[in-house]
């Protein structure tokens, strides 16, 4: 168990970067508390996985240092960092039990046969498998096996931290609840540190204590699930974050107020809005309600998600999407729309104004 | 202009993978085949389009017998979960491949490769190769070669399942309008409820090669006409528990007794399975009819806007879908509400009562 520390890390895949451009993950300095629950989330490309290889130690870091509970670590290989991974897709040995399995990473270092079978009977029990132990893995469905995968990469009690790299992906919906809730429930149980890579906003925030979205190489805001929904630090959070993402809206700030299309709006930062860069109004679709008075709206389409549906519409040339929960009536015709301004920003060149460190 | 499914089965060996199917499925309509892996949906589109025979049964196109045409004979578009291109084409010869198939002259390929390359918002793309796409682009091309030809049926099997979050979220709002206007029949498959639901159209739910019902998708999220759809169709997993209705109230989890609710007040007195769907239970009461009970924290998952708790309840997992963050500790005992209105009864044989 560690405390991970990234210091100025920084990585190129081209042998002399020359510009900020060329580089696939750009500076980063982050600590990872011991025992914690961390996500990286963010789109293809967005150099989550570079991050990922370079703490395993698939790549050596182009400048900076990723130091375990302070010793650094930049430069030894990935075996003696004393890492687990779970990957996209099981990693199992078809051949072997359910027991023999789980039992692997422990023979392969050596752990005296009596401490095995006392790890891989507990694991065994947290991830319901006792009554398998002793089937080979072979004949096991694809959620069954992830399971093992799971069970193999927390078996070991020396590692410095527990890696999951897309491991729900290939996993049906009805299943992926069960492995996730089982998941939160080991970390809890076990309280090792962690760290789940994905592109899933519910997976990252429904696992992660803290989570670090990333865009374009560049950490864009490192928060609680709760901090990242109520108060993106960037436009690219609040859109890719909620689902619809949150409403983005062109306004100007006069006198101290905010303007949607002549229309004023209260919100939260407008205080520290100048007026010289680009801004925008930012409103989730849970913020939005429909009432007597507000922005003038035309409903484009409603979309049915069961316990809410979502409400797209036509204000000034924007679109402002909404949710109004199962059972509530929509109005027809022109509408009208409140933001709740609590949660209400104003963003200056996508940055929340008044925010930006 | 339909397709209709007539007493179609289809085994593999000793296996049935599709059981006795009847389906008709109109012109210009969207629908959606809802089901876990392994459920028949992937072997039912291919029996729709002809890359498979069926082992019984006849498949009907415009009412003509098609059971026995080849898929190359039938006006049939396919787009799979993998992003399938031809390498070595750009996008504007991927998209452009039906139509050179079928001998259409230049000027006409032209005018509808241009136009689907507008809808998929590709036209910037056309000259690249789709290694020099992202995956979503790659997709998007491989969509626009299924409608380029105006295909009486397209055939979308988990399309979107490989693109990131975000992206599936994009297409999944554009495909409707992308399809909208057009007289083809489009079935798209998917193991996710909540799709099926933004999609709205109509849905086939699937479970172990039978479509359990299908229907208008709004219409069988609210009333399954049975419990194994109530589950196929549940994401997260709908709550069941069998209860003891007597009067106007039922005995739950055997010793707990809640008011029967709208649907319950009406049934004959017995023995009934109820299904309570997780976001109508939470941890404040917000209607009269509600029914409590305390359980064991198992997990508890809080999403920034949303908390989902499951809790064991004597042996039972029953899980809670509320707005707002409430982070109840794990192993605690806690007491949450369930909106017995909302309830579904249904009987011995899982069919819906009420």
């Amino acid at each position: 168990m560690a405390k991970i520390t990234l210091a100025s890390l920084r990585h190129s895949y081209y042998l002399n970067p020359k510009s900020d451009e060329d580089f696939a993950l750009k500076r980063l300095s982050l600590d990872w508390q011991d025992g914690g629950a961390y996500a990286l989330l963010g789109p293809s490309g967005c150099g989550k996985t570079t991050l990922l290889n370079l703490i395993s130690g698939l790549l050596v870091p182009t400048e900076g240092k990723i130091l375990f509970d302070g010793a650094d670590v930049s430069h030894l290989t990935p075996e003696r960092r004393n890492i687990a991974q779970v990957f996209q897709f099981p990693v199992i040995y078809d051949t072997m039990t359910v027991y023999d399995n789980l039992a692997f990473p422990l023979r392969n270092r050596g752990v005296p046969e009596a401490e095995i079978d006392k790890r891989v009977r507990e694991i065994g029990e947290m991830l319901d498998l006792t009554a398998t132990l002793n089937n080979r893995a072979s004949g096991l469905t694809a959620d069954g096996k992830q399971k093992i995968s799971l069970g193999r990469g927390l078996v070991r009690s020396d590692v410095n931290v527990i890696m999951f790299d897309e491991p729900l992906t290939v996993i049906d919906p009805h299943l992926k609840w069960q492995l996730r809730s089982k998941l939160k429930e080991l970390h809890q149980r076990i309280k090792r540190t962690m760290i789940y890579v994905t592109h899933d906003q519910t997976e990252a925030l429904t696992f992660a204590d803290q989570v670090v979205v990333m865009n374009n190489g560049e950490v864009v805001q490192s928060g609680t699930p709760v901090e990242l929904f109520e108060k993106p630090r960037h436009t690219f959070v609040g859109h890719f974050i909620g689902s619809p993402g949150m409403n983005l809206l062109p306004c100007e700030v006069k006198g101290g107020k905010a303007f949607f299309a002549g229309h004023m709006v209260d919100a939260e930062n407008v205080a520290a809005a100048k007026n010289s860069a680009h801004l925008e109004i930012g409103v989730r679709p849970e913020f939005i309600s429909i009432g007597g008075s507000g922005i003038e709206a035309d409903i484009v389409k409603v979309s049915d998600a069961g316990r809410y549906r979502i409400v797209e519409t036509q204000a000034s040339g924007s679109t402002i999407k909404l949710l109004v929960a199962e059972g509530e009536s929509i109005p027809t015709g022109k509408i009208h729309l409140s933001f709740d301004p609590s949660h209400t920003q104003i963003y200056e060149d996508g940055w929340i104004a008044g925010g930006r460190a | 202009m339909s397709l209709e499914l007539r007493n179609i089965s289809k085994r593999i060996g000793t296996e049935t993978h599709i059981h006795d199917t009847n389906l008709v499925l109109e012109g210009g309509s969207f629908n959606v085949l809802l089901g876990t892996t392994l459920s028949g949906k992937t072997t039912l589109m291919q029996l729709m389009a002809g890359i498979q025979k069926p082992a019984s049964g006849t498949i009907l196109f415009r009412g003509k017998d098609v059971t026995g045409t080849a898929v190359q004979k039938r006006n049939v578009s396919m787009v799979y979960q993998q992003f399938i291109n031809y390498p070595n084409f750009n996008v504007y010869d991927n998209i452009a491949s039906p139509l050179r198939v079928a001998g259409m002259d230049k000027s006409e390929i032209d005018r509808r490769v241009g136009k689907a390359a507008e809808l998929l918002r590709l036209t910037p793309m056309l000259q690249r190769r789709p290694s020099e796409l992202s995956g979503g682009q790659q997709q998007r091309t491989a969509i626009a070669r299924a409608i380029v030809k105006d295909s009486d049926l397209i055939l979308l099997d988990e399309p979107l399942a490989n693109l990131d979050y975000k992206l599936r979220e994009e297409l999944r709002d554009e495909l409707p309008k992308i399809f909208a206007g057009r007289n083809a029949i489009v079935v798209y498959a998917t193991t996710e409820p909540t799709e099926a639901l933004l999609f709205g159209g109509n849905t086939a739910t699937m479970h172990e090669g039978r479509i359990t019902q299908f229907g208008p998708t709004s219409g069988l999220y609210r009333r399954p006409k049975d419990i194994v759809t109530a589950q196929v169709f549940s994401d997260p997993p709908i709550n069941t528990a069998r209860v003891e209705k007597r009067g106007k109230t039922i005995t739950i989890f055997d010793r707990i007794t809640w008011p029967a609710g709208r649907a319950g007040e009406t049934i004959a007195d017995g023995t009934y399975t109820i299904g309570i769907r997780p976001h109508h239970v939470t941890p404040a009461a917000v209607a009269a009819s509600s029914g409590s009970f305390n359980g064991r924290v198992l997990v508890t998952e809080l999403s920034g806007s949303e908390s989902v708790i499951h809790m064991d309840v004597g042996g039972t997992t029953w899980v809670s879908q509320s707005h707002g963050i409430h982070p109840f500790e794990v192993g605690a005992t806690a007491e949450l509400h369930a909106d017995v209105d909302q309830a579904l009864f249904f009987g011995p044989n899982g069919e819906l009562i009420s």
